[in-house]
């Protein structure tokens, strides 16, 4: 059985590699139509920016910017673009199985679906959720700290398009060739070069490659910010919750991320050089990529919904006016999930057969790491106890997580315990828990930041009857669309179905696509909430400080200066821009010039490059992915060439901007 | 080399020449007893020489790339500890792991044998 990585008959063009004609899916009336969508509505786009001429600015004022503001502004719209996509393939699953009882085939072929299901985890795990956190993360965190950018301000900005990259990349195989059909963690043998030989696969690698890159520097740049800028007296207790969330999540990010590099390195080498690192074929194993992978994956979890603990820690207590409770376990609770997130992966995969002893020991771990999650949520219970809580938008998303959250991590513990996993494996048991956790944890958060820190992004609040509708629409549609996949998950309903013959379980899957309709209701609430307050923004205006917060991100004019504070804070303490604020401070009359770092295409262009690269190397266009690769070296070195790098503002223009928005 | 032997934080030719000498006794030890074919068992062999080689790893991060609780205000520390109990629980479990999914595998000869059976069944 020797898996040849070329397929015989398979022509391989010196100029397009492996892509012809036939694979542009123009026999897919569902494909044409989306790219006819897409393409109507990205050329409208184009027409408006170019008469509105929108270009200048965009490449000036955004795409070069190394602020991070912006570019934690420009995850965030990457995330809600990606998250519309990611939606559309999980309605378009919802549907499938609604129809698809009792012999009908619904009407998505099964490797269509197969595709469907495998972009719907990539996109939401890699390209929303992840986008989502570092763009709060970006924004948020050297604001928080009272410092002016980032420490490494170009990196954050090549890796905000090297994120861009994997998106495009991920999208380009929605029209040219196909996506994998091989579930978001690709295991092999299936994702090996024997069972996907067609683009989708590699797509799928290369895409996450790519992405991977700026992840990581990403993680790099925001822990040297926190250790290095920190502003002057700030000491790591002092600190706020969300600071320290985002400490430890880009360490999980540093420590993690690699190896899922290597393990989708060893993969690559197995589908591109015939190696054997996870085939049965000359000593490889299969298994070990699913322990690799996993390895990478169960941090990720906590990469993920570390942060969203930091965003409700500074939201409940703004909002019950009064400190956090228990800062200090709230701290250490962060820490011990930080280094127990590393002993519990095996529990992803209890059934493959270590035996009991192995089984124990990580059902034991999963259980522990429990505990310092316990000990987060009574912290924000006692945070609201005795407290003037104020029931506002950002609140409403933090006691929706509160409960959704205890349940989806109770049905996680649940499934700790192996004997129970040995009848729930691969269930829609464990899809329902996921997600029960993942948008009760997560999305919940990003809406709840979104609410809470767009009036300090932008100047106003969002309207607040849509926000709530919002809310409401997501919280009980998340109700409708899970809870009945418990269910079905306990009769043994397995995931990733096409079709299934027992038509006993249709209504519980049409009532789980009434659930996605009612989430469907609440995406639109929030661009009809966007657009709405972007043009009522006049009405909508409020201050610098409009929740009356407690951290140094809201000392900062609303929107910021490029420059975030016109002088250094000296930080005595915990919640500093409270005791700013009790003690009446207001910047001193006089400014320096600032010191800032200047824009620059150089990571555009790099991702650019970078995008060519993956696309060449998934086509094997291999002269295309030669030039791409020598372009992104030569960039990489003519950049350290690039001396004019930093500029500054001068003193009048700082007293100008302070002048028209005094702030605190 | 010599011009950064001058600061205090990229430590003193003293403590270089010590990493030096440290460095070379444990690269020499091993090739002695495999050159040498000193008369132990194989697995005492393969301890020392892994032995060996972690010590190497501890001289070199200690003497050559100044991890001390006094660098950095005792991140590079913090970093390294971190560091090194990452990769012990990724490797020492990964071996664990595979181990024991490979000791609770159907012995091949079974396996031939269950599916012969299967084929003249089926």
């Amino acid at each position: 059985m020797s898996t040849e990585v070329a397929n015989a008959g398979e022509v391989i063009s010196p100029i397009f590699g492996r892509l012809t004609l036939d694979w542009i899916p123009y026999h897919e009336p569902i494909l044409i139509g989306t790219f006819a969508g897409v393409a109507l509505g990205g050329l409208a786009v184009l027409a408006l920016m170019t008469y509105f001429r929108l270009w200048m600015p965009l490449w000036r004022d955004w795409v070069t910017s190394v602020d991070h503001k912006k570019i934690g502004i420009m995850y965030m719209v990457l995330g809600f673009i990606m998250m519309v996509r990611g939606f559309a393939d999980a309605l378009m699953m919802r549907a499938q199985q609604a129809m698809a009882a009792g012999g009908a085939t619904g009407y998505l072929p099964p490797h269509h679906f197969d595709q469907v299901f495998t972009a719907h985890g990539v996109i939401m795990i890699f390209f929303v959720a992840m986008a989502f956190v570092t763009g709060v993360m970006n924004y948020v965190m050297p604001a928080q700290i009272g410092a002016r950018d980032v420490a490494f301000p170009f990196l954050n900005n090549f890796s905000f398009w090297m994120t861009v990259a994997g998106a495009l990349l991920v999208n380009i195989s929605l029209f040219v060739g196909e996506f994998g059909r091989v579930g978001w963690l690709a295991f092999p043998p299936l994702s090996g070069a024997a069972y996907s030989t067609g683009p989708g696969m590699d797509y799928y690698l290369w895409s996450l490659q790519i992405a991977g890159v700026g992840t990581t520097l990403s993680g790099i740049n925001l822990i040297a910010t926190i250790l290095k800028m920190r502003a002057p007296g700030m000491k790591l207790m002092d600190m706020s919750v969300f600071t320290w969330t985002t400490l430890c999540t880009n360490v999980l990010i540093v420590a993690a991320f690699p190896v899922l590099t290597a393990s989708l390195a060893l993969l690559t080498l197995d589908r591109y050089l015939g190696t054997h690192f996870f085939t049965n074929d000359f000593g490889g194993n299969a298994m070990m990529y699913i322990n690799l992978i996993w390895i990478w994956g169960h941090p990720e979890v906590y990469i993920l919904i570390i942060p969203c603990f930091g965003i409700f820690s500074e939201i409940v207590a703004t909002f019950s006016g009064k400190p956090l409770f228990g800062y200090k376990a709230m701290v250490y609770a962060t820490a011990c999930i930080m280094v127990l997130s590393f002993v519990v992966w095996l529990h992803h995969f209890f059934t493959m057969g270590s035996g009991a002893n192995v089984n124990t020991f990580f059902g034991i771990t999963t259980m522990i790491i429990s505990v310092p999650t316990g000990v987060k949520i009574f912290n924000w219970l006692f945070t609201m106890y005795k407290g003037q809580v104020r029931l506002e938008v950002p609140m409403l998303w933090t006691i929706g997580f509160l409960v959704t959250f205890t349940i989806g991590g109770m049905t996680g513990v649940l499934l700790a315990v192996p004997p129970v996993d040995f009848q729930l494996h691969n269930t829609l048991f464990l899809i329902a828990h996921f997600h029960n956790v993942i948008i009760g944890g997560v999305v919940f958060a990003v809406y709840a930041a979104v609410s809470y820190w767009w009036p300090k992004a932008f100047g106003f609040k969002l309207d607040d009857r849509l926000g709530k509708a919002t809310f409401w629409f997501w919280f009980i549609g998340f109700w409708f669309a899970f809870m009945p996949l418990y269910a079905l998950g306990l009769m043994g309903v397995t995931r990733r179905m096409n079709s299934y013959a027992d038509a006993a379980w249709q209504p519980y899957f049409i009532v789980a696509a009434f659930g996605a309709l009612l989430i469907l209701c609440g995406i639109i609430c929030t661009f009809a909430n966007f657009g709405y307050s972007i043009l009522n923004r006049k009405k909508l205006a409020c201050g610098n400080d409009p929740w009356n917060g407690r951290t140094l991100e809201w000392a900062m004019q609303s929107p910021p200066a490029p420059y975030n504070f016109p002088q250094e804070i000296h930080v005595r303490g915990r919640d500093e821009f409270w005791r700013m604020k009790q003690e009446g401070f207001t910047w001193a009359e006089s400014y320096a010039p600032i010191h800032m770092p200047k824009n620059t295409a150089t990571g555009f262009l790099l991702a650019a490059f970078a995008l060519a690269f993956g696309f060449a190397m998934v086509w094997y266009i291999w002269w295309l992915a030669g030039l791409a690769f020598l372009a992104m070296i030569a960039i990489g070195i003519g950049h350290t060439f690039n001396y004019n790098r930093d500029y500054f503002i001068p003193a009048t223009t700082v007293t100008a901007t302070e002048a028209k928005g005094a702030t605190a | 080399m010599s011009a950064h032997t001058q600061h205090g934080s990229h430590g003193s030719m003293g403590t270089l020449m010590t990493g030096f000498a440290l460095a070379a006794l444990l690269t020499i030890v091993p090739f002695a007893l495999v050159m040498g074919e000193v008369q132990i068992s194989r697995i005492t062999m393969i301890g020392l020489i892994m032995g060996l080689a972690a010590v190497q790893i501890l001289v070199h991060l200690v003497f050559f790339l100044h991890v001390n609780r006094s660098a950095e205000g005792g991140w590079t520390l913090a970093a390294s500890i971190f560091s090194v109990i990452i990769l012990v629980i990724v490797l020492a479990g990964s071996l664990w792991v595979m181990h024991n999914m490979n000791e609770n595998m159907m012995p091949m000869p079974d396996m031939d044998h269950m599916m012969n059976l299967q084929s003249q069944q089926g």
